[in-house]
């Protein structure tokens, strides 16, 4: 074995504060993906053909390119094209929002759709405003069904924010690279960077799958 | 707009590599995911310890954080450097691997328990039961969620620009600096062909998907379909 705990505990410090960074980064981007996400699920409901096609190529087309590629042209293309320049950080929060965003919009799809016709008939018969119908009676019936799915795709974010380290954002895998090239240890930073990982995701999954029991019997 | 051509032509010599890797870790993903599944659903629980404890942990912690560890920590433990491209691969099918193990679990847990019954009232042994009785039907329900999966690690082999495997995102990266200017058409040609590649995954497995209901006898064709199937809409 090649471990040399003095070298672990020096890590250490450096690697929380990155590990703060990739909660920050996990809990930003969420924030994008579950508004965004309800949006274009909207959107594909709104009834107009070509936007819902739009929406439709849209969702596919991010969800079978690589969040990696993403993140660069976000990064180095979008700048020259609009003259909008956004930092590292902002640009990871932007990315993993949107890329999620085509996710969770599948997720309120499949909650919309869970909703009983009933519900809807109802509504209609109560002679609600189309915004009261989705606001009052559709949406608080399909949004507390699909908080563990969106909660899982929170997990997958946080799991997959370390290749944000390709643009430069210090999270928990370039602190841990950085560590690395200071102290020419690659093997404690690196183990304890999957460590830090582990001991975040395992009870997030264990927390999502006792929700997802408990929207289940509900 | 004359440097188009140099730019595609470059990213094109990395997408054999990137197909090298998909399918790669699609066959670790396939071999892996069947082993763990099974391991998951074995009757002796040291078995099914260590096949939660690797399912677990690939899929507690990040992929990219697993392709550093194995190729920059790995050598270090036991003085043996993988070649990007078999590392990649590695990571790619055991972290999929990972995912996929409890797509077979449920998929095989899934199966008509009566089935199961049939097969031991039938005499068969445990793995002829497995084989011959829950596998080939498990078989239909796992292709939906491995098409998911095998899209996921198509998308994941862009991770390995990171260990310098040459595949089309690396390719891309080289050219960025020197093409500054063209830099919408490297990313351009990366995306169509990533697009490419996911359409022609997704193909394939709608066509095996249509294969293995045709022959469990499922074939969702209307004018063929049994009166009898129609009237179980109104009792739900």
């Amino acid at each position: 074995m090649n471990w040399d705990w003095q070298a672990a505990a020096d890590a250490i410090p450096l690697l929380l504060k990155g590990l703060l960074v990739t909660v920050e980064l996990t809990l930003l981007g969420s924030a994008v993906a579950y508004a965004l996400g309800l949006v274009l699920a909207l959107l594909r409901r709104a009834g107009i053909p070509v936007l819902s096609r739009l929406v439709l190529f849209f969702i596919e087309f991010i969800r079978s390119t690589p969040l990696l590629i993403q993140v660069f042209v976000l990064y180095w293309l979008v700048p020259p094209l609009t003259g909008i320049t956004m930092s590292a950080f902002v640009t990871g929060v932007v990315a993993l929002g949107v890329h999620y965003a085509t996710y969770t919009a599948e997720v309120y799809r499949a909650g919309i759709e869970a909703v009983p016709k009933g519900q809807w008939e109802a509504a209609v018969a109560l002679n609600l405003p189309r915004q009261r119908v989705w606001t009052a009676v559709v949406l608080p019936q399909a949004i507390p069904r699909v908080v563990p799915a969106l909660g899982n795709y929170t997990i997958s974010m946080f799991k997959e924010t370390p290749l944000l380290l390709a643009i430069g954002v210090l999270d928990v895998l370039n602190r841990a690279k950085e560590v690395g090239a200071e102290t020419f240890r690659v093997v404690e930073p690196y183990t304890l960077a999957g460590v830090l990982f582990l001991l975040v995701s395992l009870p997030s999954s264990l927390l999502a799958r006792r929700l997802e029991r408990r929207a289940e019997r509900a | 707009m004359s440097n188009v051509p140099h730019i595609i032509s470059s990213i094109l010599a990395g997408l054999g590599t990137t197909i090298e890797a998909a399918v790669g870790g699609i066959v670790v993903t396939i071999v892996v995911a069947l082993i763990a599944g099974l391991a998951l659903l074995s009757p002796r629980w040291p078995v099914r310890a260590v096949a939660r404890v690797y399912v677990e942990v690939f899929r507690g912690t990040s992929e990219v954080v697993q392709l550093f560890w194995l190729y920059f920590v790995l050598p270090v433990l036991v003085g043996l450097q993988l070649v990007p491209l078999f590392a990649g691969i590695l990571v790619l099918g055991l972290n999929h691997g990972a995912y996929g193990a409890e797509v077979v679990r449920g998929a095989v847990r899934s199966v008509p328990k009566e089935q199961y019954e049939g097969a031991v009232a039938l005499n068969f042994s445990p793995a002829q039961r497995m084989v011959r009785v829950l596998l080939p039907q498990a078989f239909a329900e796992m292709l939906p969620p491995f098409n998911n999966l095998f899209i996921q690690l198509l998308k994941s082999t862009a991770l390995l620009s990171f260990i310098s495997a040459g595949e089309i995102t690396e390719r891309g990266e080289l050219l960025r600096p020197v093409f500054g200017a063209d830099i919408g058409w490297i990313y351009g040609t990366e995306l169509v062909l990533y697009l490419l590649l996911a359409i022609l995954i997704t193909t394939g497995m709608r066509a095996l998907e249509r294969w293995a209901a045709r022959r469990l006898g499922r074939a969702p064709v209307a004018s063929t379909a049994p009166v009898l199937s129609v009237g179980g809409g109104g009792t739900g």
